[in-house]
C-alpha cells in the first residue's frame, strides 16, 4: 500500500497524524500565550503586535488555514480513533476496571478534547470574528479603534480584551476551558512523543514531568488575563 | 478459608451471559487461584452441575493460556503475576472474588471465562518469526550482539501473549503485545532483513482484528505478567514511520522479506 494511505488508515498512522498535529497546536498555545501575555505592558504593545499579525492578510490567512487544517486533521483522527475504541469494547466488566496507574486525564483525552473544540469555535466568534451576539458585552468589537497618538485608526486589542473579559460568564467560560487544555496538555504533551516513536526509558519520565509543568504554566498564563482584567489590574 | 466467588458463566459464545455466585469449601490458603476452581468443579460436577471451564496450560506463568479478570483486573491482585500464579491467601477469608473473562471485540468468549486469542495467533503468522535456512545450528556467538540489545530483546521475548494488556486497555488496545513481537525480533541481527515489512504487516494484522488503540493510559503495562513497558510501543511506532518513509522512497526493505 501507498505511504499515504497507510498513514491515514493505519492505527499507527492516525496516531501519528494525532501526534504531529497535537506537537503544532501545542507550539501554537505557547506562542499564542506570549503574544497575549503582553497585555500586561503599555496597551500600544499589544495594539502593535495585532498590527503586525495583519501585516499582511494573505500570509494570515494562510496561516489560518493551515491552523484549521491542523485542528481539522486532530479531531478527525480522535473520532475515528475513539470510535474503534468504543467498539473495540462491547461489552464491559462486571466489578468495574481500575485504571492501573493511568491518570486522569488520559482517560478523558476525547471528552476534554471535544469540550476545548468547543471553546475553540466560541473564541474564534468571540474574538476573531467579532460576532456581537455572543460576546455578552453589548459591544460590537469591530468598531473599537485607537483614536489619536501614533496608531491612530488602529484595531484597539487591547480596550477589547478589557470589555470582552468583563462579563464574568465569559471569562468563567475561558477558565474552564483553559483548565481542560491545562489537563488535556498535561497527558498529550509527553504522549505524542511515543505516538511519534520518540523518547523512551529515562526520557519517557523526564518528558511526562516537563508536560506536567508546561501546562500548568499554560493554565496559570492564560488565566492570568481574564482575572488580572476581572481584578482591573489591566484596564 | 472460605470465599464467596461470583463468576461469569456463559454457555457458548452466542448465549447470554450472567454472573452466578458459589460458594467455596474449605481451602487451603496456600492452593493457586486455579486449584481452587478445580475443587470448586469437582463439587459441581459431583452435584452434576456443569463446571466452570477456565483456560489454563503451564500453571507456571510461562504460556500465557490462563486469562482470568480477578475483581476487576487481569490476573488478579498481583503485579507482574499471571492468574495461575495466583493464591488464595491473596484473598481474604469470607470474601466475594468476581471472576470474569477478558473482554474485547477480537476476544470473543468461547465459554464461561475461555476466550477465543486466536487473533493473537493470526497476527503472529504474518510476521512474528524470522525466516532462516534451517540448516545445522549456527556456532553460538558467531553473530555478535550487544549487551544492552540483546537484555532488551530478551524483556520484549518475555511476552507470553496472554492478552491481560488488551484486557486492561480502555481502548481494548493491543499495541503491547504487537510492540513486544516487533521489537523482540527488530532489536536481534536475526530480524533485522524483515525489520520493516514486519511491523507493516503486524500492525495491518493487529488493526484488521478490530483491536482499538493506545492512548498512553499506561494501563497495559501496569497488569502485564512480564513487565513488558509502553517503550516497545515508542520503538514501534519509530519502525512503523521509517517503514512508511522507506515505502515512499521506493525501498525494497519494507516490501521484501529476508530474500532467498
Ligand atoms: C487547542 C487544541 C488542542 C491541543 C493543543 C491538543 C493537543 C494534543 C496533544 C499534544 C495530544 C497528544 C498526541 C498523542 O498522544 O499522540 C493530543 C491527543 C489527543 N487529543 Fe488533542 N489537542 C487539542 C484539541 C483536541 C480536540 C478538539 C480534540 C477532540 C476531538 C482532541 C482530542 C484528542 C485525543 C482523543 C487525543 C488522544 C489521546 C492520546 O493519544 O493520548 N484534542 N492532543
Ligand atoms: S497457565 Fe500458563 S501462564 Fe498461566
Amino acid at each position: 500500500m501507498k505511504p499515504l494511505q497507510l498513514l491515514f488508515q493505519s492505527s499507527i498512522g492516525k496516531k501519528m497524524i494525532m501526534g504531529a498535529t497535537g506537537a503544532a497546536m501545542f507550539l501554537f498555545v505557547i506562542g499564542h500565550l506570549v503574544g497575549n501575555l503582553q497585555v500586561f505592558l503599555p496597551k500600544e504593545h499589544i495594539n502593535a503586535y495585532a498590527h503586525l499579525l495583519h501585516a499582511s492578510e494573505g500570509l494570515l490567512w494562510i496561516i489560518r488555514l493551515s491552523l484549521v487544517g491542523i485542528v481539522g486533521l486532530h479531531v478527525w483522527s480522535a473520532v475515528t480513533l475513539n470510535a474503534q475504541n468504543n467498539s473495540a469494547r462491547p461489552s464491559t466488566y462486571g466489578a468495574g476496571t481500575g485504571p492501573f496507574g493511568a491518570s486522569w486525564a488520559s482517560q478523558y483525552m476525547f471528552m476534554t478534547g471535544l469540550v476545548i473544540a468547543a471553546f475553540v469555535v466560541y473564541h474564534l466568534l468571540h474574538y476573531t470574528v467579532q460576532l456581537s451576539a455572543i460576546n455578552f458585552a453589548g459591544k460590537d468589537f469591530s468598531t473599537l479603534t485607537v483614536v489619536g497618538g501614533p496608531q491612530n485608526g488602529w484595531k484597539d486589542v487591547h480596550q477589547m480584551l478589557v470589555i470582552g473579559f468583563g462579563s464574568p460568564i465569559v471569562s468563567l467560560f475561558y477558565l474552564v476551558a483553559i483548565g481542560l487544555l491545562c489537563i488535556h496538555l498535561s497527558h498529550g504533551a509527553s504522549a505524542m512523543f511515543q505516538s511519534l516513536g520518540i523518547a523512551e526509558g529515562a526520557w519517557r519520565t523526564r518528558l511526562e514531568a516537563l508536560a506536567k509543568c508546561v501546562s500548568i504554566g499554560i493554565f496559570l498564563g492564560y488565566a492570568s488575563i481574564p482575572i488580572a482584567i476581572f481584578l482591573r489590574i489591566v484596564s | 478459608m472460605r470465599v464467596n466467588l461470583k463468576v461469569w458463566r456463559q454457555p457458548g459464545p452466542h448465549a447470554r451471559g450472567e454472573f452466578k455466585t458459589y460458594a467455596t469449601p474449605d481451602l487451603n490458603p496456600d492452593m493457586s487461584f486455579l486449584e481452587m476452581l478445580d475443587v470448586v468443579n469437582d463439587e459441581l460436577t459431583l452435584k452434576g452441575e456443569e463446571p466452570i471451564a477456565f483456560a489454563h496450560d503451564c500453571r507456571e506463568g510461562i504460556c500465557g493460556t490462563c486469562s482470568l479478570v480477578i475483581n476487576g483486573k487481569p490476573h488478579g491482585p498481583h503485579r507482574a503475576v499471571a492468574s495461575c500464579q495466583t493464591y488464595v491467601r491473596s484473598f481474604k477469608d469470607g470474601e466475594t472474588i468476581t471472576i470474569e473473562p477478558f473482554r474485547a471485540k477480537p476476544f470473543p468468549v468461547i465459554r464461561d471465562l475461555v476466550t477465543d486469542r486466536t487473533a493473537f495467533d493470526r497476527i503472529m503468522s504474518v510476521g512474528g518469526y524470522v525466516s532462516v535456512r534451517t540448516g545445522a545450528a549456527p556456532d553460538a556467538n558467531s553473530i555478535p550482539i550487544s549487551k544492552i540489545d540483546s537484555d532488551r530483546a530478551m524483556d520484549a521475548a518475555q511476552c507470553i501473549g496472554c492478552g491481560a494488556c488488551v484486557a486492561a486497555c480502555k481502548n481494548a488496545s493491543a499495541m503491547l503485545f504487537v510492540s513486544a513481537k516487533v521489537g523482540h525480533l527488530g532489536l536481534l541481527p536475526q530480524g533485522q532483513p524483515e525489520r520493516y515489512r514486519r511491523v507493516l504487516a503486524m500492525v495491518n494484522a493487529m488493526d484488521d482484528e478490530g483491536f482499538g488503540n493506545c492512548t498512553v493510559t499506561g494501563s497495559c503495562a501496569a497488569v502485564c505478567p512480564k513487565e513488558i513497558n509502553l517503550d516497545f510501543i515508542t520503538r514501534m511506532n519509530r519502525d512503523y514511520l521509517v517503514a512508511l518513509v522507506q515505502e515512499g522512497v521506493g525501498r525494497k526493505g519494507a516490501k521484501e522479506g529476508a530474500g532467498g
